[in-house]
């Protein structure tokens, strides 16, 4: 009697914890039924041809005009450049924690390199407003008060740990048999990185950058802060743009009535940043488990 | 085979492949530096123009449209209520999932494995995407709390459980299954031993884990934009009444065109970033004091 007494509690237990795990669950459920319902009575009223291949955006205007290019292109503008300064430095970094740094050095470079990580990004907006973009114009650089450049440049270095971690990660992975076989063959340190440990770990390491470019995407307060407020189709970073979370962030912290199309636009708008993080996500996701598959 | 890789190694000039390697170990120790360069730009920078205006007024007094009378201190309690909130609902809905992941969910089953991947998808999800689930199921539909602190602290739960969830299941994880057999093998149930072997096995790992979530919470800002963060707030905040937050301030004040504000936003950036600095050290504290190895 009293074994199954204790079995029937133990059943509770496993219950409630499975009801905890749920709670991730019903969050993605939640998220998706958030963005898609909204957006189901956005598109409703604006075609798809409008929003998607357009390239007027003034949805607060009227008569208002809907096309989602120049939110797209500020967003891809930012993040390029973003990439641009976190991706050839976070790898450097990464190569050098992984390769170069004795195990001391490493304890201690690692996590000062995460405090950037760390660092509130509304902190780092302030920083791209109030030091970057007054440092570019003194050195001559032609941006006004808001500029793309400042922002992305900012991001990139809030990035950079992104990727140095995963990436090293991926490299701490590789087994030193593969190291050494290469010494012996008479390699240098320089050939055995970038010959042996990078192709090595190129899945791990690529899955580092779709993250980073996923983080670069998804980011608000740097650009929100930095970049102005203008939609904006071009691909100059000296010109102020305005991003797809930016766009969210300055409408949905306004008062766009509720109910009205112009309210729906940051649910249409959201859905498309989700579903374009989403894929990037799954992607390093599954990069990441195959190098795990392959070393560990 | 080998007599090939000799001779090409051979024929190339040696000189060469050591300036080479002098200017690619450069070019990693760049890499490190740029990063580090602008942090310290950052920090001097924020202190420079902060420190003065770090003062009582800052910490004691309510918002104001005149700088000098200008203070933080709803946005300070409304960080730490938030934080107040974060904390005691991520901690249980955390740790109960790493352990059902880790202890109780069978790998082969696929929605198990789907379980892992939404955990992991979860925490690379934009943060302002949990502003406008906020915005739809909590502050309005089904839950429709409104524009209040409550709200704000349930956004920033779901935000961080994903990364209590990891630091959580690695701290589990590192608990030999040694410890569990033990426990088995002296008749103890499954329960009983995750309850008196495990969980204070794993205590200091997740303790860590649990801070630095809470302290991306604390500096997290978006989300609470869409969800009312951005009201004049000039009296103490409430569970269910109208809030801000730290960051929101900071948000706000850096956005006046005025300079004084933008040194405000310098002051009110110095207490967050204490704020942050004193929960790190915490955990690293933790981590050293209390961590075992196995």
């Amino acid at each position: 009697m009293r074994a199954t007494g204790r079995r029937w509690s133990e059943d509770v237990v496993k219950g409630v914890l499975a009801l905890f795990a749920l709670v991730s669950v019903a969050t993605t459920v939640a998220i998706v039924v958030a963005l898609l319902l909204p957006a189901v009575d956005f598109f409703s009223q604006v075609s798809l041809r409008e929003f998607f291949t357009t390239t007027d955006w003034a949805p607060l205007f009227s008569p208002a005009r809907f096309g989602v290019l120049p939110l797209v292109a500020g967003t891809l503008l930012i993040t390029v450049v973003a990439c641009l300064v976190a991706i050839p430095f976070g790898l450097g970094a990464a190569i050098y924690l992984s390769e170069y740094a004795r195990p001391r050095t490493r304890r201690i470079l690692k996590p000062a390199l995460e405090v950037l990580a760390g660092i509130p990004t509304v902190v780092y907006g302030y920083f791209a407003l109030t030091f970057v973009t007054p440092q570019l114009q003194a050195l001559g650089v032609p941006v006004g008060i808001f500029n793309a450049l400042a922002a992305a440049l900012v991001m990139g270095i809030m990035i950079i740990p992104t990727i140095a971690s995963l990436s090293e990660d991926a490299m701490t992975a590789v087994p030193q048999a593969l190291r050494d076989g290469a010494y012996g063959l008479g390699s240098n340190k320089l050939q055995v990185s970038l010959r042996i440990v990078v192709p090595a770990a190129v899945s791990g390491i690529i899955a580092s950058f779709v993250l980073g470019i996923s983080r670069a995407v998804g980011e608000t307060m740097i650009v929100l802060l930095a970049a102005g407020g203008m939609p904006n189709l071009t691909f100059n970073p000296l010109e102020q743009v305005q991003t797809m979370t930016a766009f969210i962030a300055a409408v949905g912290a306004g008062d766009a009535p509720h109910g009205t199309v112009a309210y729906n636009t940051i649910f249409a708008v959201g859905l498309t940043l989700f579903v374009m993080t989403f894929a990037m996500n799954l992607v390093s996701i599954r990069l990441v488990r195959k190098y795990r598959e392959i070393y560990e | 085979m080998s007599t090939l890789a000799t001779s090409t190694a051979l024929r190339q000039p040696r000189k060469r492949s050591r300036v080479l390697g002098w200017a690619f170990l450069a070019y990693l120790l760049l890499s490190l530096a740029v990063g580090f360069t602008t942090l310290g730009a950052l920090l001097v920078d924020v202190l420079q123009r902060g420190l003065p205006f770090l003062d009582r007024i800052l910490i004691f007094e309510v918002p104001s449209v005149d700088p000098n009378i200008a203070g933080a201190r709803p946005a300070i309690l409304g960080t730490i209520y938030l934080m107040g909130i974060v904390f005691a609902l991520s901690v249980p809905l955390g740790v109960g999932t790493a352990l059902y992941l880790e202890e109780y969910a069978n790998r082969d089953r696929w929605y198990n494995r789907l379980l892992e991947v939404n955990i992991q998808n979860l925490a690379a999800v934009p943060s302002i995407i949990y502003g406008i689930l906020g915005l739809a199921f909590i502050v309005r539909g089904p839950i429709g709390l409104g524009f209040v602190l409550l709200s704000g602290g349930l956004i920033l739960t779901l935000l961080v459980l994903p990364v209590v969830i990891i630091a959580a299941r690695e701290a589990i994880r590192a608990v030999p299954s040694s410890i569990r057999e033990g426990g088995l093998a002296l008749g103890a149930t499954q329960w009983q031993v995750i309850w008196r072997s495990v969980l204070p096995a794993a205590l200091p790992g997740m303790a860590t884990g649990t801070i630095l979530a809470l302290s991306r919470a604390i500096g997290e800002t978006a989300p609470l934009l869409l969800i009312g963060g951005l009201t004049y707030v000039a009296f103490n905040p409430t569970l269910l009444g109208p809030f801000t937050a730290l960051p929101i301030q900071i948000y706000n004040w850096t956005a006046q065109p005025q300079e004084q504000f933008r040194l405000l936003a310098a002051g009110a950036i110095i207490l967050l970033l204490a704020l942050l600095l004193t929960m790190n050290a915490l955990a690293i504290w933790l981590r050293n004091r209390y961590q075992k190895r196995w």
